[in-house]
């Protein structure tokens, strides 16, 4: 029991930058590290997945390094690799982890019945059934297929689409080709007019 | 590819070694990712340290952002302080970069100008930070050993040793080193003292979009910032001058000089740095010897009290 | 972009945001780059470390003024003003490059005998139908032509059809006079055009001083030609205008004629402010155009069948003479097998528009109940829609909306939480609509491709599963047809066959349902039908059925069965060319700076050393150099188009002329097609302005879009009722609608409350301390906020008088960390003739000290 608690002292006095000063020890010595300061490694370094990303903010397209444990997002900083960034990044996109991560994001699905003062929590399934319910409805009821001088349309100007310029290539192909192509809408819209 | 680029070999150069990974995919970090990011290998041994070069500076603020991010510190005031951009106000325990903005948009004649200097003017922008004084106030303070300087001489408060007693706040001369509300300790920059183990450049520098933060080898960083202050000069900018390297200003007294320093375009106090920092340790005779004589005085009145109490 | 696709044949960027590190001036106007893009002026200031001379023109002295060289303060709105001075300097003082001009453009070409300009009809060209308010632009022709391939991106973009403008002619090139001399020829009619635009005009107009004007322009020239170059960027700033297309078109001339387009360091660099907005251009959900730039079929053009459209949009000449391959494979990815040559490939099920249904229409058909449903994906229009209190009472109209964000944003909680509510126009017990609010999942939690600002498509990996119910917009897309799908699976009603007959067969993996993503981008790229191999390149498509494509320009990205361009991640390295041909996939085929060829001598010859990039080399009978070459790599500098034998497609284009998407291959100075408002930029006023225009009796753009309705009315010119001029702005460390940024504390404290910039010598007027709360007003609503006084903005002499200005960002609602009202509740509805995009950037409102809110 004296031995550990004479080396804790010990110890505890070594960490002790005074004496170390008084004897004119070398600045950079490691006497004076905690055992905290020893053991504090960065976390990327626990990264069992890192995958490039490209910043979800402007469109400079500044390439990101997502670093991943399991399911969990460690950190997301700038690929040092990337002709366009070098590795920078600005303060929109420093604080792309702090979206992501974010306490307040929205993660479950809220439904609001009409004339109702309050959201409602509902499943994913029942959203995406209804949700799809209302748009044959609504384009079975407004579908056009010819103009009174009989040119042929085959359109409906009832439902409209209007979306975020941050959309992939991907989900803008499957957006118009979706609800262009497949359902005849004719509001199909986008930030990138602006 | 044009003989421009080539011939252009400044700090801001590809590294040949993106040509290793090239994966989307990677296993694991990027070994010794800042000789990528900033050309620097870390090595334990040697001195890191920050150029914080003004001139370049575009007060986005990504420095205050990564180094909150990666810091995990909390943003301490949410509100407009009328000071141009600036709305985080000052270098606080949750704060440690901090961007100040000094409108200077009218000539001497009170007129606005247009014919601009080169790089940044008329409205100045600087990316403050602690100083990792080489001779530090805040260590010099610190009773309990829990401000050290590490093996890469940058100083750290080591959080596992902190007990919050304060002394090191009034040490430093730049206001720097503050307490946090949350947890009652001392906190500063670290200069990312656990991203330099790992080989990774500090957040802030790395995020800098027009590397106005530079991190490196002090000494070399010295050597590129009075180049950077001929070349300035040369162009016409005849303000530019060093804060924080041997014999400038910010590096008075015994402090000898900043491993965090800076390119600046107008007087210290404009950006709220003092002109000569003075270390408490300046000070240490005569309050050592006023100390003892309290000491000696509290001693003296604490064994009467104790005989009184025993006598009783 | 419909005036870089005009001048030059595509709308887009025409240079990569690295390459203008090679740069010897970089003139920046209508953007505040180190605000906006801080990554992109990183180049800016490598260019600077070189040596370049970096100008900001802006209305505001802002973070990028502050590292520019020269300062060029210009009244919100009057850029044409400005920049038709820099033209007028540039013909009048005989600085642009001849040699460039002359071989590249149509600087030569004479223009139809019956062409009036704006400066002989005070502000109107020729054509001008005061009934439809638009243009017949027959006599804008050159002569004897009929108006060939205005396609290019830019013409779908537009809302003309190409048709309108097509007449016969000879076949040939246009007529022209070497000399210059004949007065119909472009340099005369450019000459007189820009006569009036003098520097004290520029002074009278724009309120920059002309000492300062001259500078700019002086720098321009001494940094272009042979051994210069000088790179031009822009951003919203200028498209956020009725006359924001010309204003690029303005860029365009200026460019062109100091022969900065093609070649290293030069170019117009679009900064567009979304991760992947090129993107949602290329492949756009836009509704006048299908992918890769094919126009919508519309009512209004003879489009009533396949053979129709393809025989009114395809060129004679030029690249888009291959029109009909990417139409076809096009309809092949889209319907599979059920496109077939005997139903026209599908052709009848895609469907045709009747008007202008862009957003700012959209607010107006969803207050008149025309619109029923609601989809928004991503955006935010309550925050940056126009005249969004008129939008917030509008929604209430809907029947259902659908809103799919990363927070709960403004739209999805206007009708609980809006100012309309707190005011009691609005109550949520009177409000039908359905609302469903579904969490979307953030790249790391989806993977796919962006296409960034100069064209680079770049892929994003997924790193994890997005948390509990946020899942991609692939995913809601994907299932959502799926399930429409299952829903019309019985149907015979032949409304029905499109999406029945839909190809959706992407599969799904993981234990989340995700489309294969990798599958949608094989099919963006194209493949073999029915084998399904992929193809390399897009002159592999066919118009026979036998290739499926869904965006012909993207044709590369995916070139095999095994590899994905996108995401290849291979840097030049400090030794390599620096163009970074293997770090991602540019459109087109992968080339970095477009129509690279003018950077060689009509010869083929580099302009000079320093400015080498493509060239002819005659040992190996092909164009090569550190780019993809824009070019089709085997024709000689000095081919010449057989004229007799009546050349079609690219045979009808010299090995000079590096502009291919034209059907001339020349750059329009004069833009004979195409446009709605003009075949060359001339200064308009904004449709709010404090000023008669003081070039022209014609105030503002005659074309422009207005919907002056109830709740949407426009402010007189000079109302003294609303006597200040407003623009609105983003700030560096907030995103756009801003939610994410508001949401996240360490952004949101930067920036932590709405503001108004005003002038200390209005506030002086108006007793306004710093901080102080202001309201502004304007016929569309008011809003309160905090006043930040600066001398970074300052009062403007305008045409004799004092014109105040004041700035405000338009980030800000109720939601998050960062609050405050609404800027865009102050605009107008009111677009541009070609794009109908707002007015964003320039109107008039009033200003006083004190709160709106009632008790404050």
């Amino acid at each position: 029991m004296a031995k550990p608690f004479r080396d804790k002292l010990v110890k505890a006095f070594q960490d002790w930058s005074l004496p170390r000063q008084i004897v004119g020890e070398d600045a950079m010595s490691t006497a004076a590290e905690s055992e905290g300061s020893r053991r504090w490694r960065p976390r990327l370094e626990q990264a069992d997945r890192v995958g490039t990303s490209i910043c979800p903010y402007c469109a400079v397209g500044c390439a990101q390094l997502v670093y991943a444990r399991g399911n969990d997002v460690l950190h997301i900083e700038g690929d040092p690799r990337s002709p366009i960034n070098q590795g920078t990044l600005c303060p929109k996109g420093a604080a792309t982890i702090g979206w992501m991560m974010n306490p307040n994001r929205l993660t479950k699905v809220r439904y609001r019945a009409p004339y109702s003062d309050h959201w409602e929590d509902r499943s994913l399934d029942w959203a995406m059934d209804r949700i799809a319910t209302l748009v044959k409805q609504t384009r079975d009821e407004t579908f056009v297929r010819h103009l009174p001088d009989g040119q042929t349309v085959n359109h409906t100007m009832a439902i409209a689409e209007l979306g975020g310029a941050t959309l992939d290539n991907e989900e803008n192909y499957l957006i118009k080709k979706l609800f262009g192509g497949g359902l005849g809408m004719v509001w199909i819209e986008n930030q990138a007019r602006v | 590819m044009q003989p421009a680029q080539r011939a252009f070999a400044g700090w801001n150069m590809i590294h040949p070694r993106v040509l290793d990974h090239t994966d989307s995919i990677l296993p694991g970090m990027i070994p010794d990712e800042s000789e990528l990011s900033a050309g620097v290998r870390i090595v334990p041994g040697r001195r890191y340290g920050f150029f914080t070069d003004t001139s370049l500076c575009i007060g986005c603020k990504a420095c205050e952002v990564a180094c909150k991010e990666w810091n995990l510190l909390p943003a301490d005031h949410i509100g407009l302080t009328g000071m141009s951009y600036d709305n985080t106000g000052s270098l606080s325990a949750t704060t440690w970069r901090h961007v100040t903005f000094v409108e200077k948009i009218r000539g001497a004649d009170g007129r606005r100008v247009s014919i601009l200097k080169p790089f940044q003017s008329d409205w100045l922008m600087m990316s403050d930070v602690c100083k990792h004084c080489k001779n530090a106030g805040c260590v010099d303070a610190c009773p309990t050993g829990a401000l050290f300087r590490t093996e890469y001489d940058t100083v750290v408060v080591q959080q596992d040793i902190c007990n919050g007693c304060g002394y090191c706040v009034p040490s430093c001369p730049f206001g720097v080193i503050d307490l946090n509300l949350y947890d009652g300790k001392a906190h500063k920059c670290t200069l990312c003292y656990d991203r330099l183990k790992g080989g990774l450049e500090p957040a802030c520098a790395k995020s800098c979009p027009t590397d106005s933060i530079q991190f490196g080898q002090v000494e070399e960083l010295q050597i590129r910032a009075q180049k950077r202050v001929a070349a300035l000069h040369k162009l016409g900018v005849r303000n530019a001058y060093l804060y924080g390297v041997p014999g400038s200003p910010g590096a008075t007294c015994d402090i000898d000089s900043l491993n965090a320093f800076f390119l600046l375009l107008d007087r210290p106090e404009v950006y709220n740095l003092p002109t000569a920092p003075v270390l408490p340790a300046a000070r240490v005779p005569e309050g050592l010897a006023l100390g003892m004589l309290t000491m000696a005085g509290l001693g003296l009145a604490a064994a009467m009290c104790f005989l009184q109490g025993r006598r009783k | 972009m419909p005036s870089l696709g005009a001048s030059f044949g595509r709308g887009a960027a025409t240079t990569a945001q690295w390459d203008i590190a090679n740069a010897n001036c970089v003139m920046i106007m209508g953007s505040n780059m180190a605000e906006a893009h801080p990554i992109a002026f990183r180049f800016a200031l490598q260019a600077k470390e070189k040596g370049a001379t970096i100008i900001h023109a802006d209305p505001r002295f802002t973070r990028t003024s502050a590292l520019s060289d020269i300062y060029a303060p210009v009244r919100a709105g009057s850029d044409i003003a400005f920049l038709g001075g820099i033209i007028h300097y540039l013909l009048e003082n005989d600085l642009w490059f001849k040699e460039y001009v002359l071989n590249y453009t149509d600087m030569a070409n004479i223009v139809e005998d019956d062409f009036r300009d704006a400066s002989e009809l005070d502000g109107l060209f020729s054509g001008w139908d005061p009934m439809t308010r638009s243009y017949h632009i027959d006599s804008w022709q050159y002569k004897g032509e009929m108006a060939r391939s205005e396609l290019a991106e830019h013409y779908a973009q537009t809302s003309m059809a190409r048709s309108e403008t097509f007449k016969p002619g000879t076949p040939g090139n246009p007529p022209t006079d070497p000399t210059l001399q004949n007065p119909k020829c472009v340099y005369q009619i450019l000459k007189r055009h820009y006569a009036a635009y003098t520097p004290e005009m520029v002074e009278r107009v724009t309120g920059c001083p002309k000492e300062t004007f001259l500078q700019v322009a002086e720098t321009l020239a001494r940094n272009s030609g042979r051994d210069r170059t000088t790179a031009w960027c822009y951003a919203v700033g200028w498209t956020h205008h009725t006359t924001g297309v010309q204003m690029i078109r303005a860029a365009a001339i200026i460019q062109t004629l100091l022969g900065n387009i093609g070649r290293p360091g030069g170019g117009i660099l679009a900064l567009r402010g979304h991760s992947s907005i090129q993107g949602s251009t290329d492949i756009p959900t836009l509704y006048n155009l299908l992918p890769g730039y094919l126009p919508q079929p519309k009512t209004n053009a003879p489009h009533s069948s396949l053979k129709q459209y393809l025989e009114t949009e395809t060129a004679e000449t030029g690249w888009w003479a291959n029109l009909p391959k990417y139409a076809v494979s096009l309809l092949r990815a889209w319907y599979g097998d059920h496109a077939r040559s005997d139903n026209e490939w599908g052709y009848q099920w895609v469907p045709k528009i009747t008007g202008d249904h862009s957003q700012l229409p959209m607010t107006l058909a969803i207050r008149n109940s025309t619109i029923r449903g609601l989809l928004l994906i991503g955006q935010n229009p309550v925050i940056g829609g126009h005249n969004t209190h008129l939008l917030r009472m509008a929604l209430p109209n809907l029947e259902w909306m659908v809103v799919r964000d990363i927070f709960e944003n403004e739209a999805a909680s206007y009708w609980y939480k809006s100012p309309e509510v707190e005011r009691g126009e609005l109550r949520p017990e009177d409000i039908k609509t359905e609302i469903f609010l579904l969490p979307a999942a953030l790249p790391g939690e989806k993977e796919g491709t962006f296409t960034n600002t100069h064209r680079l498509i770049q892929w994003h990996d997924k790193v994890v599963d997005p948390p509990r119910d946020s899942r991609s917009d692939t995913w809601f897309v994907y299932h959502l047809g799926r399930r429409l799908k299952n829903l019309y699976a019985d149907s015979v009603d032949s409304k029905d066959d499109p999406i029945k007959n839909l190809t959706w067969d992407y599969g799904t993996q993981g234990p989340l349902d995700e489309p294969v993503v990798e599958a949608i981008t094989k099919e963006i790229n194209g493949y073999t039908w029915p084998d399904r191999n992929q193809i390399a390149g897009f002159a592999d498509l066919k118009d026979d059925g036998s290739t499926a494509c869904g965006c012909w320009i993207y044709t590369g990205v995916y070139p095999t069965n095994d590899h994905n361009q996108a995401r290849s991640r291979k840097n030049d390295g400090p030794d390599g060319p620096g163009t970074h041909l293997g770090w991602g996939f540019a459109w087109p085929a992968n080339r970095r700076i477009l129509y690279n060829r003018a950077s060689a001598d009509p010869d083929g010859k580099p302009w000079s050393e320093a400015k080498r990039y493509v060239w002819w080399d005659e040992t190996a009978r092909q164009w090569t150099g550190y780019d993809a070459v824009d070019f089709q790599l085997d024709k000689r500098p000095d081919y010449q188009p057989d004229w007799p034998a009546e050349p079609k497609g690219m045979e009808a284009l010299s090995g000079k002329v590096p502009f291919i998407m034209l059907s001339t291959g020349k750059a329009c100075l004069f833009v004979p097609a195409g446009l709605r408002d003009g075949p060359l930029p001339t200064h308009y006023e904004p449709v709010e302005s404090p000023t008669a225009n003081p070039l022209y009796a014609q105030q503002d753009n005659p074309a422009a879009k207005k919907w002056s309705l109830p709740g949407n009315t426009y402010h007189a010119v000079a109302d003294s009722n609303y006597p200040y001029v407003i623009t609105t702005y983003r700030l560096t460390e907030h995103h756009s609608g801003a939610i994410p940024t508001r949401m996240v504390p360490s952004t949101a404290e930067l920036q932590p409350e709405g503001f108004a910039e005003i002038p200390p010598e209005l506030a002086a007027e108006k007793g306004i301390e710093n901080l102080d709360w202001v309201v502004i007003s304007t016929a569309r609503g008011a809003i309160e906020t905090r006043a930040l006084v600066t001398d970074r903005l300052r009062p403007f002499e305008i045409a004799g008088r004092r014109v105040y200005q004041i700035g405000m960002p338009w980030h800000f609602g109720w939601q998050g960390y960062a609050t405050g009202d609404i800027a865009n509740t102050l605009s107008a509805i009111v677009g541009d003739p070609n794009t109908t995009i707002h007015e964003g950037k320039a109107f008039t409102c009033n200003l006083r000290k004190g709160r709106l809110r009632a008790g404050t």
